[in-house]
């Protein structure tokens, strides 16, 4: 599953990260190493970004930049 | 030693052929430290209420986001048209009340007319206009504006429109670059260092003069009165708020749209990627944000327009007094604008103020004013209904208020500003870009505008 289609609400593991060189090293930057629990939180009303909670951090990311982040659906 | 040094700059160069990979374990193994760190330090206490979440849930919500905006622009601007009439109209009585003094103390020197005419009918008269015209807004604007900087409420302005600036091709940053432009273009064009990706910075730069500035509100605020005055519409400061919003929401419009044209062509590119953190809010500390507004900001602006405006007050009332021919400089000059500015609704005079007014914005109006007054200085003011009645009488209708207000919103930045992109781009080439694009878009918006209301016969 990735990032993106984690419905708002819900909280993932990350797994991977797909993309590589400066948007890698920033999303690592934010902390979004594997096993890194992340919850979406809301949609902006355009629907694109997207608002996680990472870490304690209110953090809005674009759509195609949250699809480069694997995570596992955590219950 | 020599050689373990180069033993390990050779083992670094092996590894960092797996550059992706040695990152990630550096930085999986840094957070890991951190979080055990943590865990065994920090205590966090859940609180009883997450009043950021709730607050949220309406800012940026589908149905209130956008809404609540609007809404808020609406009663920033508001509080400051309705706020700053009455200061205004005090400050232009005391002082026009100081220029008698001062022309009392020249006549008792003996002082050359001149002298007099220089210092006290360009200088300080437009010194007094600027002041008096621009002081009360922005000593209510930007303490409004640092309220909501301080509360956090910007990043969620990011968060609601990035949508379209993605669609725009722009960097989703670019919202708040645009925000500091309307404190100061010149401020939001160094803003725009925020920006990483050297496309997306161009295209910020160059789109960030579409938002009035501070120096610029002033104008509008004054042309929207103008316009409603000459639409037979008296006193209602609630349509002159909706009609500069209105002006606001149309450079915003305006920003993407150009944005979206110069990604397409010019600075051709697909976004970078960005994170933007919605901080939790904080209640402001009021006391300090009016003193730290109204000392570095309002403070600074006005003082930076006073430099300005007092050279320029002297070569204006020079252009306005020295005749050729019968007819003043300013005259002259004026005639040869007077085609294009009557194609654009506009006419001569308004035109060669604006290119006076090239190293501030505030000027443009006194300017006006010294070209309209046969005795080629500043008429005392005081407040908007006289400027209203000299303007009227002057040949302005709904159409001329409009069309100012529109130049005024897309014309060439001012000179700081210009200054400032020539900086941060180090290019003459960008900087001539960001003066012609809203030139040329404002000399046919005006066209298009003057042109379809003679069409349609209104004016």
């Amino acid at each position: 599953m990735l990032l993106s289609q984690l419905p708002v609400g819900k909280t993932g593991e990350v797994v991977a990260i797909t993309c590589s060189g400066l948007m890698r090293r920033r999303l690592l930057d934010l902390g979004l190493v594997p096993g890194t629990k992340i919850q979406t939180l809301r949609q902006s009303p355009g629907g694109d970004p997207l608002a996680f909670n990472i870490r304690g951090a209110v953090i809005a990311l674009r759509l195609d930049t949250a699809s480069q982040v694997k995570i596992r659906l955590v219950k | 030693m020599s050689v373990d040094l180069g033993r390990i700059l050779q083992r670094a160069q092996d590894l960092s052929c797996g550059e992706d990979a040695v990152r990630d374990k550096v930085v999986a193994r840094i957070y890991q430290e951190a979080e055990s760190l943590a865990s065994e330090v920090v205590m966090a206490e859940k609180p009883a209420r997450d009043w950021d979440t709730l607050i949220d849930d309406v800012l940026t919500s589908k149905r209130f986001g956008y809404p609540s905006m609007l809404a808020l622009l609406a009663f920033v601007l508001w509080l400051t048209i309705s706020g700053a009439n009455l200061p205004s109209q005090l400050l232009a009585r005391l002082l026009f009340a100081g220029e008698e003094g001062l022309s009392r103390l020249f006549l008792s020197f003996g002082a050359p007319d001149w002298l007099h005419g220089l210092l006290v009918l360009g200088v300080y008269r437009c010194l007094a206009w600027v002041v008096s015209v621009m002081l009360p807004p922005m000593a209510i604007f930007f303490p409004l504006f640092t309220l909501l900087e301080d509360l956090g409420y910007l990043p969620r302005v990011a968060f609601n429109l990035d949508g379209f600036f993605q669609k725009a091709g722009a960097h989703g940053k670019q919202a708040l670059t645009m925000s500091m432009g309307f404190g100061c273009n010149a401020a939001g064009v160094i803003a725009c260092r925020i920006i990483e990706s050297p496309r997306e910075r161009l295209i910020a730069i160059l789109t960030n003069n579409f938002v009035p500035c501070n120096g610029r509100f002033p104008t509008l605020i004054a042309m929207s009165n103008i316009f409603l005055g000459a639409m037979a519409l008296n006193g209602s400061s609630f349509l002159a708020v909706l009609l500069v919003a209105g002006l606001v929401v149309g450079g915003i419009a305006i920003t993407l749209v150009v944005s979206r044209l110069l990604s397409a062509t010019l600075l051709k590119g697909i976004p970078s990627h960005f994170a933007l953190e919605l901080p939790p809010y904080r209640p402001p500390q009021v006391l300090q944000v009016i003193l730290r507004s109204v000392f570095d900001r309002t403070l600074f602006v006005l003082w930076r327009a006073v430099k300005v405006a007092a050279p320029a007050g002297a070569v204006a009332w020079g252009l306005a007094n020295i005749h050729v021919d019968g007819l003043s400089l300013l005259g002259h000059t004026a005639q040869v604008l007077e085609p294009l500015g009557a194609a654009m609704g506009l006419d001569g005079v308004i035109l060669l103020a604006f290119i006076l007014g090239l190293p501030a914005n505030e000027i443009v109006i006194p300017i006006i004013l010294m070209g309209y007054l046969s005795a080629g200085a500043m008429l005392e003011l005081e407040g908007l209904p006289a400027l209203r009645e000299l303007l009227l009488a002057n040949g302005w209708t709904w159409v001329t208020a409009l069309n100012m207000m529109l130049f005024s919103l897309l014309h060439f930045p001012c000179g700081t500003t210009l200054l400032t992109i020539r900086k941060e781009t180090q290019s003459w080439k960008w900087t001539l870009l960001a003066a012609l694009i809203p030139t040329l878009i404002g000399t046919a918006v005006c066209i298009l505008v003057a042109q379809g209301a003679r069409l349609v016969g209104l004016a």
